[in-house]
């Protein structure tokens, strides 16, 4: 069964700007591998519960002692852009007017 | 022979009597790298200067009695996707080009302190995504055995550096196969170790749930080796066990008398290549020989293993990859608002493979598909579970081919995703149960391409493991070398 996939709504959530020929590609590529990926549906599994962690770990807490922390000077240093110490990015926010 | 084709515990054991030195010993691998690097390109990084530094640094140690134990002075290769403070670290990505961590990875930390000599980073395909080392953005590695073939992947890089010589060991990452596939193709030794028994900390994470640290090595001792210098608890990786971590080295003399090895049905069939299973089948009949009792088990969910893997790692990818977005580090491509530089940089800093994985994890994890496919295939990994428990109550550990080929030609699966996601068919179903995992190279096909053996073991089952892994070792006793070793 073939899956029918909205590419364009995907990539959005992705946040990969694609353009029209790269969209189809994946579109059917994606289709392609999901349907053999469906696969899994043909097991059983009513009753089974998911697993997370392989060895059942859970609530795994370091002791709450201060650590020291990155260097700030050596983080920022390879960040894109930044400013007294604070990453930069472009607006986040349409304002209106 | 050059001192860069020795094992690391020959090489530990000449450093000890003062026979050779580790400046000598750097300097073999470094020079063997020179020699080789051009055609195989294993190494996205060699950092000469540190290599040698260190080297220097355990040389004198070791004259005024200091030495800090057995891999003092031995060179050896990070993957890529560890994370090393002062040398760049781009995971085979245009997006972290020039990308310097401000930490050491866990598995960075161990080695610096063992007093390991770092040579480089190693090629991967880009965030480990890939059966074959094709998807680097900085191109491929090659197969030190035949070089219009592939290395397998992701840890390609790392399994032909050691097979080349230019590292004595290296550390790859298996989230699908990724250390065991390489070494099998490369007629190296690569393990996966139980899920939690190696930090993450510092490794650039693909897929939380499965991706584990291993060594890469010319012998079994030699993984051993490493393994149990890098292992153990670290409270800065959430999911690292906490329990004990037993020492190994008995385990590997100990033999398989009375031991009950399961061959597992579904590893079999279509799609083997013949040299493949002939030479499983060969060292069965050894183990039998050498006392071992042969059993038959049967996994049925193993075939729908890939389905599962193909949800499950992908959406675990899709929200992994989301930190690499333009802001804190890597590279940035404009834009007139952050969603619109965040979709831009990505789209021009991940490659193709990366990109279908992320749309594929997406699209997994997105509203009103997440119970279909998520959902359900962490209920197959269950079901996963239950199976291979089941076989270790009649069987101490399983065994199948690593990979169901030999390497294979530079180009040839790589338009058909599927074809290469088959590669790991044998590898993967220990991803998704975290159980321990070695490949041994076991013999050659008629073209003289490495065949590797996996032995898989109950969760915590090292000492099993390697138990029978040493004793595949030496039934198989393979000792073919790449014809590139054969230059110097």
């Amino acid at each position: 069964m073939p899956v029918d996939i909205d590419i364009a709504h995907v990539a959005r959530l992705a946040r990969l700007a694609l353009d029209d020929s790269e969209l189809e590609i994946y579109r059917r590529q994606l289709s392609q591998i999901l349907e053999h990926a469906a696969k899994v549906q043909s097991v059983a599994t009513d009753d089974t519960a998911p697993t997370a962690h392989p060895l059942g770990l859970t609530n795994s807490f370091r002791s709450d002692v201060v650590q020291p922390s990155l260097d700030r000077d050596e983080v920022l240093s390879q960040a894109p852009e930044s400013q007294d110490g604070y990453f930069v990015v472009p607006p986040a926010l349409e304002v209106d007017g | 022979m050059s001192l860069a084709d020795l094992t690391i515990v020959e090489a530990g054991r000449r450093l000890e009597a003062g026979e050779i030195t580790s400046v000598d010993l750097t300097e073999a691998v470094l020079e063997r790298a020179t020699m080789t690097e051009a055609q195989l390109h294993c190494y996205l990084t060699i950092d000469r200067d540190g290599a040698l530094e260190s080297a220097a640094a355990s040389d004198e140690r070791r004259s005024q009695g200091r030495a800090l134990g057995p891999l003092d002075g031995i060179p050896v290769a990070l993957k890529d996707n560890m994370c090393t403070r002062g040398v760049e670290t781009t995971a085979a990505s245009q997006i972290l080009a020039g990308w310097v961590p401000p930490y050491d990875a866990h598995v960075v930390e161990r080695l610096r302190e063992a007093g390991a000599v770092l040579v480089g980073k190693t090629n991967l395909d880009e965030f480990a995504m890939g059966s074959s080392t094709e998807n680097s953005a900085y191109g491929p590695t090659r197969n030190p055995w035949d070089t219009d073939r592939v290395p397998g992947g992701s840890s390609g890089g790392s399994a032909a550096a050691v097979a080349a010589g230019s590292a004595l060991g290296s550390l790859g990452s298996d989230t699908g196969g990724s250390i065991r596939q390489p070494a099998a193709l490369c007629g190296v030794v690569g393990v996966k170790p139980t899920y939690g028994r190696v930090s993450r900390y510092g490794l650039i994470a693909f897929a939380s749930s499965l991706d584990q640290i291993g060594p890469l090595a010319r012998s079994v001792d030699d993984a051993r080796l490493l393994l149990e210098t890098i292992w153990g608890h670290d409270p800065r990786d959430a999911t690292s066990y906490p329990g004990e971590y037993p020492s190994l080295a008995a385990a590997l003399d100990r033999g398989v008398g009375g031991m009950r090895i399961g061959v597992v049905e579904e590893f079999g069939g279509e799609g083997y290549e013949k040299a493949v299973e002939a030479a499983v089948s060969a060292t069965i009949e050894r183990l039998a020989g050498a006392g071992a009792e042969i059993v038959e088990v049967s996994i049925p969910t193993a075939q729908v293993a890939l389905s599962a893997y193909y949800l499950i790692a992908p959406a675990e990818a899709s929200a992994n990859l989301a930190r690499f977005d333009g802001v804190r580090y890597g590279n940035r491509v404009p834009g007139d608002t952050t969603e619109e530089m965040m979709a831009r940089t990505r789209a021009a800093g991940f490659g193709p493979e990366v990109k279908r994985r992320i749309l594929l994890g997406t699209y997994a994890l997105s509203a009103g598909y997440y119970d279909a496919f998520y959902g359900k295939a962490q209920q197959v990994r269950t079901r996963l579970i239950q199976e291979f428990r089941a076989a270790y109550e009649t069987a101490d550990v399983l065994i199948s081919p690593t990979s169901p080929t030999v390497a294979f030609e530079l180009g040839a699966r790589v338009d058909d995703p599927l074809s290469m996601y088959l590669s790991d068919v044998c590898t993967l179903p220990v991803n998704l149960t975290g159980d321990p995992a070695i490949s041994v190279p076991v013999g050659t096909d008629d073209a003289g391409l490495p065949i590797g053996l996996q032995v898989m073991a109950p969760a915590l089952g090292e000492e099993q493991m390697f138990c029978v892994a040493a004793e595949v070792e030496r039934l198989a006793a393979f000792d073919a070398r790449p014809p590139l070793g054969d230059a110097s």
